[in-house]
């Protein structure tokens, strides 16, 4: 009974199943906190437990979903080139804005860390935290931090990215509609992007091109900012 | 379908490539998305060849992370110990963010009028 419990194939129905779950109960409430992820998740570690499944064979048996990230950063691709033509009609100004964006998000995380008294891992877990879950999480491991946190706080930061975003971008007086598809984009990577399409097709669109510049960004970046603060 | 599945595995191979080759400066999957953003542009790479791949890895991409955070049960001490900070810093980058870019670009803009 533990062998199949800890087998492959058991985990891996385990983790789809919980999934399809998730997502079934986050269309019917339409609530932007019960996201798959989040539900996932805690759904997940209480029902492996309950089972007697290790950590390990966890990891090891969901190894082939967890693979399929770097497939998923590398067709955000197709992604940028729909947009490309905006993208070309508007460069400078668009990838000033992601850049500095980019720039502003990890040294804002790592300043106001730091004054908490945050050690090196949690700020390295939390820097690339805009960024979209699957290069977040990346970035995350290659500068030593845990890609679990990445995982939980860049989907709750996308929560909240997409819920007062477009109250921020109106208080201070944003009209531009590319302006505000980009800065939802480079803050709240897919939610953001989900929320932007709700204010408009030019905002989505934007906002979709947003997430690979500023996952690119991000990812150039924190290396960057790594070796020049030490 | 198969050859789209050929083509995204063969791109993000060789952003690994590059990625060893630069240290792991950027990871290999981001390297990939640049390499195949490229071949699109320059029409090496058929849209419509990797179409049926791309939807089927972005409909789905929210399941690809669970696994990996169900590893959070293993930094319980560390998310209980550092809340606030997590939820502080988060915060206010965010609504940084969101202001910084927009006005960027909504400067940008104006100034080109």
């Amino acid at each position: 009974m533990d062998n199949l419990l800890n087998s492959e194939i058991f985990i891996l129905t385990l983790v789809v199943g919980v999934y399809l779950l998730a997502v079934w109960l986050y269309r019917k409430t339409r609530l932007a906190l019960l996201h798959p992820v989040l539900i996932s998740i805690p759904v997940l570690t209480v029902v492996t437990r309950l089972l007697g499944i290790s950590y390990e064979s966890f990891e090891q048996g969901s190894r082939i979903i967890t693979f399929l990230l770097g497939p998923s950063v590398v067709v955000l691709g197709y992604l940028l080139y729909e947009q490309v033509t905006c993208l070309k009609e508007n460069i400078v100004s668009i990838l000033t804005a992601v850049f500095v964006g980019s720039a502003v998000g990890i040294l804002s995380v790592i300043y106001i860390a730091a004054f908490f008294d945050a050690d090196r891992v949690l700020i390295a877990s939390l820097q690339p935290k805009s960024v979209t879950t699957p290069i977040a999480m990346s970035i995350a491991a290659k500068s030593g931090g845990i890609p679990a946190i990445t995982a939980v706080v860049v989907i709750v930061v996308g929560i909240f990215g997409g819920v007062v975003g477009p109250f921020i971008l109106d208080k201070l007086g944003i009209t531009s509609r590319i302006a505000k598809g980009l800065a939802m984009g480079s803050a709240a990577h897919g939610l953001g992007t989900a929320r932007a399409m709700e204010l408009g097709t030019v905002e989505g669109a934007i906002s979709g091109l947003a997430i690979g510049l500023m996952g690119t960004m991000t990812a150039i970046l924190v290396p960057l900012i790594e070796t020049f603060l030490n | 379908m198969l050859a789209g599945v050929f083509i995204i595995l063969f791109f993000y191979a060789l952003g690994e490539g590059v990625a060893w080759l630069i240290q792991g400066f950027i990871p290999g999957s981001v390297v990939g998305m640049i390499l195949l953003f490229t071949a699109l542009c320059l029409k090496i790479v058929k849209p419509e060849q990797i179409r049926p791949v791309v939807k089927f890895l972005c409909d789905n991409m929210a399941l690809f992370f669970v696994p990996a955070g169900v590893g959070v049960i293993n930094a319980t001490d560390v998310l209980s110990r550092h809340w606030q900070a997590i939820l502080t810093a988060c915060a206010l980058s965010t609504v940084l963010v969101i202001a910084t870019v927009a006005f960027i670009q909504q400067w940008f803009e104006k100034r080109r009028k």
